[in-house]
């Protein structure tokens, strides 16, 4: 049976970027930020532009987890950026990290939600906001000051430099064309990436 | 009666374990709110050295404190039996990556519970957390909590291991009803 659709006030437009070009359009030079990668299409996407970079912590399971790691090494490391990059399943899991990271506030937190709409990994099921669900309002209800939803190229080329405005955690919902991300062979021993995560951020 | 039978109130434990996580350099105090860890949720806010962190559901301080380890910080996760269940995945984190873990869980469903609600997790806290690779120690006096505290300390951040330390009913008191 068709799910009865969310009501949206102000639907959202068509994606229409291509993450493939979008999200390294969107960063810049990966090696500004410590980063966490949640799992499937960020980690691959993260791993991809960055040849399997060393201060990347790309996961591969603990769905919901980016986030929160995010806020750990950002409490921890208050001099340098860091950067949560996510996908729409990730974040809906653990929605109520959105509230405990707005309530610490950390000024060197940037999050990019990559919002494809769909579970890419289990069968390209329809996710929550593809139904309607609108986590750039979310995450504004949650305290976050500065919101940034991208439909475009212009938009994406403004909210570039926010990733860079430290002061206070930013969101930037990404919305792209459903697509799987690049495939690309990387590690996925969680102790190897922690190991080699903490003697580049720690050297 | 109210929760606040479990709160330990005065007792000098609760101040004592605090100067000692804050002596070990744990800085990050992450906690879905228990009256059994009042003393250093307070503390933890009143510390301009730590960073007090509430969490909405357990399972974000499991990968917070991951976060915090990447960064080269410690920290501890404060939370009641009842949120353990709320953790299980998320030690995939932790075993995975060989994360130093440290939480220190006040019990319930244990020793004396009135509440019926309880003891389902509250008995299978123990065993979930070792199925998750977590090693287990148990306070149930005021003496044991200082060295069971330290022997969690050098089990999580010497040795590298996740350590649950559970702080009984019969320290903190059965919640009546």
């Amino acid at each position: 049976m068709a799910r009865p659709h969310a009501a949206q006030s102000e639907p959202l437009p068509l994606a229409t970027l291509d993450r493939a070009q979008a999200v390294p359009a969107l960063i810049g030079k990966a090696e500004d930020f410590l980063i966490v990668a949640g799992l499937a299409g960020a980690a691959q996407e993260l791993t991809a532009m960055t040849a399997d970079a060393p201060g990347v912590f790309g996961l591969g399971g603990a769905m919901g987890a980016a986030p929160m790691m995010g806020l750990g090494l950002a409490l921890a490391q208050p001099q340098r950026r860091v950067l949560v990059v996510t996908g729409d399943g990730e974040l809906l899991m653990n929605l109520g990290a959105l509230a405990s990271i707005a309530v610490m506030a950390p000024g060197n937190l940037a999050l990019i939600c990559v919002d494809n709409a769909h579970y890419g990994e289990t069968g390209n099921q329809d996710s929550h906001t593809g139904l309607g669900v609108r986590l750039d309002r979310i995450a504004a209800g949650a305290g976050f000051p500065t919101v940034a939803t991208i439909n475009t190229e212009a938009e994406l080329h403004a909210a570039k430099a926010l990733l860079r405005e430290d002061g206070a955690p930013r969101f930037i919902l990404l919305r792209v064309k459903d697509g799987p991300p690049p495939r690309i062979k990387r590690e996925m021993q969680p102790a190897i990436l922690r190991t080699r995560f903490r003697a580049h951020a720690l050297r | 009666m109210s929760e606040d039978d479990r709160d330990p109130g005065d007792a000098r434990w609760p101040r004592a374990l605090y100067d000692l996580l804050r002596a070990q350099n744990v800085t990050q105090f992450a906690y879905v709110p228990d009256a059994g860890h009042r003393v250093l949720i307070d503390r933890s806010l009143a510390d301009a050295d730590a960073h007090s962190v509430a969490l909405t559901t357990e399972e974000e301080g499991v990968a917070l404190l991951a976060g915090a380890d990447l960064g080269g910080a410690r920290g501890v996760l404060l939370m009641q039996s009842s949120g353990v269940g709320n953790c299980i995945n998320m030690l995939s984190l932790t075993a995975g990556g060989k994360f130093p873990f440290l939480t220190i869980v006040s019990m319930r469903g244990d020793f004396g519970e009135g509440n019926p609600w309880q003891y389902p997790m509250g008995q299978a806290t123990q065993t979930v957390l070792e199925a998750m690779g977590v090693i287990v120690l148990r306070a149930d006096a005021p003496a044991d909590v200082i060295p069971v505290a330290e022997a969690a300390l050098a089990m999580a951040f010497k040795a590298g291991n996740a350590v649950a330390m559970l702080l009984g009913q019969r320290l903190l008191g059965a919640k009546a009803f």
